[in-house]
């Protein structure tokens, strides 16, 4: 019983982690079409964000749900006025670009934290469930996840914004035509995607030692998670998250955790094969 | 009478609730030349490309030359024999005029003898000034000739033409339906067209479309001249 | 393709000259023959790419593949010929299986760029996690992250004693990239490689016009790797020893680079891309002031902003529009495409 509870909750970590670390690629790429191979990187950035906030004294949760996404949210907006901008309905010339980008930032993190590895404690203390020991945080982990996933989902539901986003992220050019300017929406929704990289990058901060190649492996099993999403943004990132999550922690608990990844990539290769354009332009269609 | 080159029997395209194409029996004589017309979203051009491989029809067959090809790909049907242009031009624009029709012809011939039908037909088709001109940079009645060359070239014995008079000068036009003439010798020509101007000086024998069914099979003039045929083009009922 | 197949002969032999004999005056042999290896990997993928269309995000893999290939081999073997046919027979088998999945299943361009990704990656972590004694090939150890070394290198075929090795193994090297580029010329100029250059510019109109796209595409995805194998071969033997990093992301991304700064659609682009930006990112690794990562990132957003056709199709066309090489009659070409053909 204690096993199938702990065995649960790693999966729903599993799960509940791709999401995060998919998020604010799935915003970026639902909406603006555009691949941010940045992506990672601007996890990265998350963390250390976060790391220099706090060594300045600044509360670590408030470091990691607000400092972090603020300042990654503003280095988006950078990257979205000087570099994303000259490259729209250029599908691969921005994943071109936006590669060289996250060697720049990889470059630039070197240069300002050095090569070794910073690490911050996780802030939240374990406890036992019978004989096993779980880790505190991987509860607050799945509950980021899933709290954002949901504030995502209301926002582009109910609120004004959210539903200017939407229309232009279906036809940007009826979006301008009604008075919304597209370049505005973009703007926004590319701060908003960059924030939410940064936020995950900064609660995922205490797990690993950060170093300035660790958005790399993050970016595959994001792009890979958002690919076979499909169209739809949360419909979309939940089944394949889900999908994903699971397959990893089946066969991690099964074999080994080497094992998980793989499998997780060989099962990547085969859905793709078997729905080249996501789970959501199959099943769940409509939904976004 | 000529063989049947091409048949269909209960074609039927589904998108999802919207039935495309209905139940569609349609048969085309050797050398015959046929105009599919219909308003917006007649099935025309949804036939079109279930006939070539473009789409997999939902439900019925169709045959070319007494062979079953309806789960064939597009090359495969384009293999026997079969010329066809699509409603927007698809050319190769990076490569010249020269280049085009080469490829095309190569694909029946070899080498030395595509370059020779290649200059063949840019001789026939006037298009010697603009032979070494990439595709991309030549005006669109000229892009259509083009295309219609390169469908010519491999010696087809069935045609499949979507709109080749869209967006062409009548001049083009002119041009063009010579060139067609030409073909007919030795291909049965299927055109699918809204120019009624173009059908007129061309057809013989003319299909109608409407919601997806064959509303009217007839030679060019009864048609032209039927009350259903004109209430269902200006949208009353038919 | 402008000129003649005897044409592409006299460069390629004037150009291997320049460099067996003018070259090593600036930059040791050592340095020379790696950089050459790089360019036989740019060219690779500048012929999948630029001339076939197909974004492969994992060309690494069939490097490190044709690498391990050979360490493993070498080690079963003790005997270098023998190795060499299969770092280059391996990749292209599997390049084989894997392009027909792909292309007989219909994937486009950003599909297929993250199935290939995967596949690098999924080759990258399982032999990264290959350190046990329990991972071994025949007499080969896999290493996992600490790699394979001390394998048989190049040796004159049937005599395992006489290594070729320094100078004699930078020849050999020059003269495999000629070869390989007067074959890719050859390859080019035959009606498959113009039959691939009509599909890399429009599938549809290809399959209308009955070719079989998926086949010549697998085809080629075939002769792509098999070339990135043989780089790779070559480069276990100048290395001496393979490791996993060979099929790193960072790999793959360096020949995307090469290929987009050098210039799509040319042979040349490529093979001079990722020599000079594999040299400069040499030269760069002596100085500590600016992070070299850092600078290739900038070098890409830079080129793929402002020079997407990348050096050597911008200086091409700088050369032909200086006005004592206006030729009459031709139009200067301003067209802002990726595609061109040198």
């Amino acid at each position: 019983m204690d096993l199938f509870f702990v065995i649960l909750l790693e999966i729903l970590y599993a799960i509940g982690s791709l999401i995060l670390i998919s998020a604010g690629l799935a915003v970026v790429f639902g909406m603006m079409k555009v691949i941010n191979l940045a992506h990672g990187e601007f996890m990265m950035m998350g963390g250390y964000a976060t790391i220099t906030a706090v060594d300045l004294g600044v509360n670590i949760f408030i470091a990691m749900l607000v400092v972090a996404p603020l300042i990654v949210g503003m280095i988006g907006l950078v990257v979205e006025r000087l570099v994303i901008r000259r490259l729209y309905g250029r599908l691969v010339d921005t994943m071109l670009a936006t590669w060289g980008l996250s060697l720049f930032f990889i470059g630039l993190a070197t240069m300002i934290f050095g090569n070794t590895t910073t690490g911050i404690s996780t802030p939240i203390p374990g406890f036992s469930v019978g004989n096993y020991q779980i880790s505190g945080y991987n509860f607050f982990i799945i509950a980021v996840a899933f709290l954002l996933l949901l504030a995502v989902f209301l926002i582009l539901k109910t609120t004004r914004a959210g539903l200017i986003a939407r229309g232009a992220m279906q036809r940007a050019d009826m979006a301008a035509a009604l008075g919304y300017s597209p370049e505005r929406i973009y703007m926004a929704t590319f701060f908003c995607g960059s924030a939410l990289s940064g936020l995950a990058g900064a609660v995922l901060a205490p797990l690993v030692g950060l170093v300035p190649t660790s958005g790399g492996a993050y970016i595959a099993k994001a792009f890979i998670t958002v690919i076979a999403g499909g169209p739809s943004l949360i419909a979309g990132l939940l089944t394949s998250a889900g999908f994903f999550g699971a397959v990893n922690q089946v066969f991690t608990f099964a074999v080994s955790p080497v094992f998980g990844e793989v499998a997780l990539l060989v099962s990547a290769v085969v859905l793709l094969r078997l729905i080249p354009q996501g789970i959501t332009s199959k099943f769940f269609r409509g939904k976004f | 009478m000529a063989e049947i080159v091409l048949e269909t029997t209960g074609l039927t395209m589904r998108f999802g609730g919207v039935v495309a194409a209905n139940n569609v029996d349609f048969k085309l004589r050797a050398r015959e030349l046929r105009c599919l017309i219909g308003p917006n979203g007649a099935g025309k051009s949804t036939f079109f490309k279930c006939v070539t491989g473009l789409q997999t029809p939902s439900e019925g067959h169709v045959y070319m030359r007494g062979e079953e090809t309806t789960q064939w790909l597009p090359h495969e049907i384009a293999s026997l024999g079969v010329g066809i242009k699509t409603q927007t031009p698809n050319v190769l624009d990076a490569l010249s005029v020269f280049e085009n029709i080469w490829l095309a012809a190569r694909r029946f011939h070899p080498k030395g003898e595509a370059n020779r039908k290649t200059q063949e037909i840019i001789e026939r088709l006037s298009l010697n000034a603009i032979a070494r001109t990439d595709l991309g940079r030549l005006a669109h009645g000229e892009r259509q000739g083009v295309e219609l060359g390169l469908v010519a070239v491999g010696d087809p014995w069935l045609v499949l033409l979507d709109e080749p008079a869209a967006g062409m000068s009548a001049e083009d036009v002119e041009r063009m339906t010579g060139i067609i003439h030409e073909v007919n010798k030795t291909a049965a020509i299927v055109i699918v067209e809204h120019d009624m101007q173009f059908i007129r000086s061309i057809a013989r024998d003319v299909t109608v479309f409407h919601q997806g069914a064959v509303l009217m099979e007839d030679h060019v003039d009864k048609v032209m001249s039927d009350p259903t045929v004109r209430n269902v083009y200006l949208g009353r009922k038919a | 393709m402008n000129g003649s197949f005897q044409k592409d002969i006299v460069v390629t032999v004037i150009a291997t000259a320049l460099l067996i004999w003018l070259m090593p005056v600036f930059i040791s042999t050592f340095t020379l023959t790696v950089l050459i290896i790089y360019g036989m990997l740019g060219l690779s993928l500048g012929l999948i790419w630029g001339f076939g269309g197909i974004l492969c995000f994992g060309q690494a893999a069939f490097f490190g593949l044709g690498a391990y290939t050979y360490a493993i081999a070498a080690l079963n073997i003790g005997e270098s010929t023998l190795p060499m046919l299969l770092a280059v027979a391996v990749p292209a088998v599997l390049a084989a299986l894997l392009g027909a999945m792909m292309f007989y299943g219909r994937l486009n361009d950003v599909y297929l760029g993250v199935i290939t990704l995967v596949v690098t990656l999924i080759l990258f972590k399982f032999i990264n996690s290959t350190a046990g004694p329990q991972y071994t090939i025949g007499n080969a150890r896999l290493g996992g992250f600490n790699g394979i070394p001390g394998f048989q290198t190049l040796n004159v075929p049937g005599r395992p004693d006489a290594y070729i090795w320094g100078d004699a193994y930078f020849h050999v090297c020059a003269v495999a990239l000629a070869g390989v580029f007067l074959l890719v010329s050859a390859l080019l100029r035959s009606s498959f490689g113009r039959i691939a250059v009509g599909i890399r510019e429009n599938e549809t109109r290809m399959s209308l016009m009955g070719y079989d796209v998926r086949a010549r595409k697998t085809v080629l995805f075939t002769a792509g790797a098999a070339i990135a194998g043989l780089a790779g071969a070559l480069f276990a033997n100048w290395g001496e020893i393979v490791t996993p990093n060979l099929f790193s992301l960072g790999q793959s991304a360096e020949i995307i680079i090469w290929c987009i700064v050098g210039g799509l659609g040319t042979r040349f682009g490529p093979i001079l891309g990722a020599a000079g930006l594999a040299y400069l990112k040499f030269l760069l690794g002596q100085q500590s002031m600016i992070d070299n990562t850092l600078i290739m990132g900038l070098i890409l957003v830079l080129f793929v902003l402002f020079l997407p056709r990348g050096a050597v199709p911008t200086l091409v066309d700088l050369f032909r529009s200086v006005p004592w090489r206006r030729r009459s009659g031709r139009t200067i070409r301003a067209r802002h495409t990726r595609r061109r053909e040198v």
